[in-house]
């Protein structure tokens, strides 16, 4: 990034912060090649704050959960600043990194099968984080942990193995083992994708009481609008592995200032109403398929001349942040396009 | 108006492999009955384990239902297994669409002769026919020519699933099972497939049965629809009568589940009351 006064960026700057991302860009080995998937993502969340990062696939999501928590395969390239609590993480040592993962974040990731061992029991998972305690504070510990995330029984749980529990069991497993060794940052990369809406509900409940309780920041990562809107205070749009649009979550439901984001409400059918819906062309691209002009151009059904070839900066109407040159303009007419459907 | 589509007192029990409960089973449809009207869409919405799938895979002929009749124009269908002429037979009035497009079509076949294959043995010899055909097929499914040679590999989500769809009118069927044919696809993409799916059934007189867990997808596709739970219908209506008007707690707990602004997500009440709850459910 240039050395000049930096322009809005994504996220209300609530003091204190807690994890700001400042210009990260992220290069994969796809297809034997390097390729950026994340470019010039600037966030800033404030501490006990909930921000959703919502996306389709290949917007670069997921990649950038991933390198809060430096969890990125060996071979990637990451440029720009990633910092929690003022630290950076891309700088940490090994020791200072394992304590970061384990004490001051916790992941939640979607499917909680693939992420638990199978041959470990549930008592040995959750204590994961606390095993320098002595064995039977380590117990109470647990049994405390699942009791809070509502698990009946848990002193037998303690005992059973992965297989032995349902999906919206074990996710409530990974809620308590994240939350145990008392961190102050929650990843959750689509935590309730693979439930049932009965079942995500449930989940949602737990996690909501837990961040309460104890005043966890959130960074909640899901294809799902409405229920980013539902569960967070702000909500960053990703597209092609940038931030398209910024808000408060009810603003950013009621009046979407980027043509992607009026986009994602209007394809999204509801029950409450039939409607055609009204579809993007186009599919979802990478960040690497993009053109020099705006990443959403191809697909956009206002784009100009000037949004095929200028890349637009991020720039800041009333409390949202657009990347949009046409973001004035259009100002309330994306809002009616929905009111129609 | 006759019924197209037939089902009556559909019930299936899968043995449980564990020796413990061998005797009982486990009841994945519970005697359940319904029509669906030529050019009509029926839903049938449920969370794992609620049989909606079994349903949709007896129907397709791809299951054997413990007892229970299904009929189709009147006819009733004979009970498996099928000799090959029959088979075919069953298959130019029922098809389905799986939900996921890159595991439902064969990788190492091309678009078009995955098309091809399936024109071949409904509809014979002259080549020149079946090629028309399938220029047919992909442009009614939002694709054309260019995706002819093309793999599913080197397609994208939402082309795959036009492909499936495709390959499952190739046969020029009467019936469409959808299998959760939207719920892997992202939410701008699954727009498309919903407003095709929409139009191939007023173009073709389509009857759809549509089987998903996602009640606003529900409400756009489907003129009726079933509420299940553990394999029991908890309630059958009119679609915007049914997700407007629920009479069915279990209707209205699944429609309270649904994230929207102002929505906070609720523990359940009394726990452990669905079906699936102890163990994982099938999909």
């Amino acid at each position: 990034m240039t050395a000049s006064a930096p322009g809005p960026s994504h996220g209300r700057e609530v003091a204190p912060c807690l994890l700001e991302l400042g210009g990260l860009q992220v290069e994969l080995k796809i297809g034997g090649r390097p390729r950026v998937v994340v470019q010039q993502v600037s966030l800033v969340l404030g501490a006990g704050q909930t921000m959703g990062i919502v996306g389709e696939s290949g917007s670069g999501k997921s990649v950038t959960a991933r390198s809060i928590a430096r969890l990125l395969p060996p071979r990637a390239r990451v440029a720009g600043e990633v910092r929690f609590d003022g630290e950076p993480v891309w700088a940490m040592n090994r020791a200072r990194l394992r304590r970061y993962r384990a004490c001051d974040i916790g992941i939640i990731y979607q499917d909680p099968r693939a992420h638990v061992n199978a041959v470990h029991t549930v008592g040995d998972f959750v204590t994961e984080g606390v095993r320098d305690h002595p064995p039977r504070e380590r117990r109470d510990l647990a049994i405390s942990a699942l009791q809070a995330v509502g698990i009946p029984d848990a002193e037998r749980r303690l005992k059973q193995y992965p297989h032995q529990l349902s999906g919206g069991l074990l996710q409530r497993v990974m809620i308590a083992a994240a939350t145990l060794p008392g961190p102050r940052l929650l990843l959750a990369d689509e935590p309730t994708t693979a439930l049932d809406v009965t079942t995500q509900s449930e989940v949602m409940a737990v996690l909501a009481e837990q961040r309460q309780a104890r005043q966890l920041a959130m960074v909640f990562i899901t294809h799902d609008l409405d229920l980013a809107v539902a569960v967070t205070d702000t909500i960053a749009v990703m597209y092609a592995g940038t931030i398209v649009e910024t808000g408060p979550s009810a603003s950013l439901h009621e009046c979407a200032l980027h043509p992607y984001t009026a986009g994602l409400l209007a394809a999204r059918p509801q029950p409450s109403r039939v409607a055609r819906l009204i579809s993007i062309p186009g599919r979802p691209i990478a960040a690497y398929e993009s053109g020099p002009g705006c990443v959403f151009a191809g697909r956009c059904a206002h784009a100009q001349q000037r949004c095929l070839e200028v890349r637009p900066e991020p720039r800041q109407f009333g409390s949202h942040v657009v990347s949009c040159h046409r973001a004035g303009e259009l100002r309330g007419t994306l809002h009616e396009a929905l009111e129609r459907a | 108006m006759t019924a197209l589509l037939e089902v009556e007192d559909l019930h299936k029990v899968f043995r449980v492999p564990d020796g413990k409960r061998a005797s009982h089973g486990l009841v994945a449809v519970d005697r359940l009955s319904f029509d669906v009207p030529a050019g009509g869409s029926l839903a049938i919405v449920g969370e794992s384990g609620s049989g909606k799938t079994t349903t949709a895979r007896i129907i397709a002929g791809l299951e054997a239902p413990s007892s229970g009749l299904i009929r189709i124009d009147g006819e009733t269908r004979k009970p498996l297994p099928w000799a090959r002429s029959e088979r075919a037979r069953y298959a130019r009035q029922v098809q389905m669409v799986y939900q996921d497009p890159s595991t439902s079509l064969d990788p190492s076949q091309t678009i078009e002769s995955s098309l091809d294959e399936v024109l071949r043995c409904h509809f014979g010899r002259n080549r020149a026919a079946r090629n028309r055909r399938i220029s047919e097929l992909l442009d009614q499914c939002g694709l054309d020519d260019r995706h002819r040679r093309r793999r599913p590999r080197s397609l994208s989500g939402g082309e795959r699933q036009r492909a499936a769809i495709a390959r499952a009118l190739a046969a020029a069927p009467r019936i469409v099972i959808l299998d959760e044919a939207v719920s892997a696809l992202d939410v701008s993409i699954q727009a498309q497939i919903l407003n095709l799916l929409a139009s191939l059934r007023s173009a073709l007189g389509l009857s759809y049965v549509f089987i998903s867990h996602d009640l606003g997808v529900v409400r756009q596709v489907s003129d009726e629809c079933i509420v299940m739970l553990g394999g029991v219908a908890v309630e059958t209506g009119r679609t915007d009568d049914v997700l407007t008007e629920p009479k069915a707690d279990y209707t209205r707990q699944l429609l309270d589940a649904i994230p929207r602004p102002g929505w906070t997500p609720k523990p359940r009440t009394s726990p452990g009351h669905t079906a699936g709850s102890g163990q994982p459910g099938r999909g």
